[in-house]
């Protein structure tokens, strides 16, 4: 039995050397694809750690491994202690997944009947059932979609009751997919608020994929990036800041054209349009804050509207890999 | 704490609730089913009559009574190959199958017959109902043939589902299985006396018939529902339908686990 770097308890998720190949039809020629290289991980209890990457990265068939789903090619996985294909039941009960593309819900009834058959599957005792539902609709604020069928509700709506759905067991461990993908800036925070809650309430591991350096920053004290199949990354969010200096970008549009704004103090000018109507600064979150930008635009001319654009883990990924060459 | 019998059956309670959302289309399969009815009544009872009022031990209040029943059965008893299986197959939502706690097989096949059970009061009661109004129906005596025969009805459906279950886990292999689906929907109807009841086949083509699972499904049920099939004969025939049941089930429970070793779950 091995244990972590502060001995205090077993790794929740386990892999050494995992690899996975996939076999591709190229017209009429068959060629193997390998979507998940020799990937050695290990996440302790109560982590919460991003698993990012670009599309093609290997990140679903990474999370298809460790619950179970898709057999590795080689190497070693242990997820919350069990050998996930073999023990696919067992591990069923211990970890909460949710597919941000795939729906766990039954989409002709309504959402209790949902959330009072997943309780049914997983054996839960009715009384602990009735509790954890009332917790999570409460929390999720779903009371008055309960009765709605699943097929009526906004993406919204559904990414809540989808996320409740994979909780209700009370999982150890809740793998998320992509739990942002198409959402609203307003739906977006309200699941990362509960998120953190969640975790905080009940200790709960999270691993998160995501194409959204949002969720990443707000929920994840870890990240671990992925490119074609092969780990890249694997530390804490100032640290991959650090390694790639991730800039975001503040855009402000003013109440009249005025010169590049080139001395705001810890930005850089990246763009004007409109004859200075609209101008583009990026920033480093590690050195200061949107706030602070736009204060300093705002003393030298009137700021009508704004907007700040996340780094894409697209670019993130790029940048590490150049970093790393 | 539940046993998990109970949870399947949660299950068939759920496929049941979820297809009472297609009513409209269940009373739209009823119309289809007595339209169809109406016309083996035309061609099936002209050939009773040309054969002189008996054919193979079917007069005309029988063959009623097989047209309707097995026109009823229609809507419950899976003869076209498809199922929800297939497509989750096929768009890789089978991924979330594989998350719960559950045998994959028996979980498919328990929503599947809750879904197929319900259309037993949109399309098969009603169905039986109009025949008999409308033609007229030879009906059983003893409550003993409706007991049986509503067992045997039960072990067609659930018979029907566990082998659209096995064209669907074949997805795991081909990624399309609707050429498989068509093949299966051809024999399937065919073969289970959906047109015409197999002992009017010719004798080879009976044999074959008999040595394949789809009587099972819909011929035996009518006979046993009708009455034309009664004691020993009976228990027999619910014998044999449970009995491919049983190897449609164990021949799932391979395809699945071989199938997983396959699965290359579509749509990432």
């Amino acid at each position: 039995m091995t244990h972590d770097g502060t001995g205090s308890s077993e790794p929740i998720i386990e892999t050494t050397g995992l690899t996975r190949d996939f076999r591709v039809r190229d017209g009429l020629r068959r060629r193997t694809v390998r979507a998940v290289d020799d990937l050695t991980l290990r996440v302790s209890p109560g982590e919460a750690v991003g698993y990012i990457g670009a599309n093609g990265a290997g990140k679903s068939t990474t999370i298809k491994m460790l619950t179970g789903i898709l057999v590795p090619t080689s190497g070693e996985v242990r997820t919350c202690g069990c050998r996930p294909v073999p023990d696919r039941r067992r591990l069923a009960g211990e970890v909460g997944v949710v597919f941000g593309q795939r729906s766990q819900l039954w989409w002709d009834l309504p959402v209790r009947e949902s959330f009072s058959l997943l309780a049914a599957i997983h054996r839960r005792p009715p009384a602990d059932a009735r509790a954890r539902t009332d917790e999570l609709v409460e929390r999720l604020e779903m009371a008055e979609i309960l009765g709605t069928p699943v097929r009526q509700l906004s993406l919204g709506q559904r990414m809540r009751a989808e996320v409740a759905a994979a909780l209700l067991h009370r999982p150890r461990l809740v793998i998320l997919d992509e739990p942002t993908i198409g959402l609203d800036v307003l739906s977006k925070q309200r699941l990362r608020e509960f998120l953190v809650e969640e975790r905080a309430t009940h200790g709960t591991t999270l691993l998160l994929t995501t194409h959204d350096m949002g969720d990443v920053e707000r929920l994840c004290d870890r990240v671990v990036l992925v490119d074609r199949g092969r780990l890249v990354f694997d530390g804490d969010l100032a640290g991959l800041g650090r390694t790639v200096g991730a800039e975001r970008v503040l855009v402000v549009d003013l109440a009249e054209p005025v010169a590049d704004l080139t001395d705001v103090p810890d930005t850089r000018h990246l763009g004007s349009e409109g004859h200075g109507l609209r101008q583009r600064l990026a920033f480093d979150a590690q050195r200061t804050t949107a706030a602070r930008v736009l204060a300093a635009v705002s003393t030298r001319v009137e700021v009508v509207d704004l907007s700040v654009e996340e780094p894409r883990v697209e670019d993130v990924v790029r940048k590490v890999y150049a970093a790393r060459r | 704490m539940r046993s998990p019998v109970g949870t399947y059956l949660r299950l068939v309670r759920a496929g049941f609730r979820e297809q009472s959302a297609y009513l409209l289309a269940a009373f739209g399969g009823l119309v289809a089913n007595a339209t169809f009815g109406l016309l083996k009544v035309a061609i099936l009872f002209a050939t009773v009559r040309a054969a002189g009022g008996e054919l193979r031990g079917y007069d005309l209040a029988e063959m009623s009574a097989y047209i309707w029943l097995s026109q009823g059965l229609l809507g419950s008893v899976n003869l076209t190959g498809r199922t929800d299986m297939a497509d989750r197959v096929r768009t890789g939502d089978v991924a979330v199958d594989f998350l719960r706690p559950l045998d994959v097989q028996a979980a498919a096949v328990a929503t599947d017959t809750g879904r197929r059970l319900f259309a037993l009061l949109p399309r098969g009661v009603p169905s039986v109902v109009i025949g008999a109004l409308l033609v007229g129906m030879s009906t059983p005596g003893s409550a003993w043939t409706y007991l049986l025969g509503a067992v045997s009805v039960l072990l067609g459906i659930v018979l029907s589902c566990a082998c659209v279950y096995l064209l669907a886990v074949v997805g795991f292999w081909i990624v399309e299985t609707r050429g498989l689906q068509i093949l299966y929907m051809v024999a399937s109807g065919f073969l289970a006396g959906l047109f015409v009841p197999i002992s009017l086949f010719p004798d080879w083509l009976h044999a074959v018939a008999v040595s394949t699972p789809f009587p099972s499904m819909m011929m035996y049920p009518v006979d046993l529902l009708s009455g034309r099939v009664e004691g020993l004969p009976a228990l027999l025939l619910v014998a044999q339908q449970a009995a491919w049941l049983a190897a449609a089930a164990v021949l799932g429970q391979v395809l699945t686990r071989a199938g997983r070793r396959r699965l290359e779950v579509q749509g990432g």
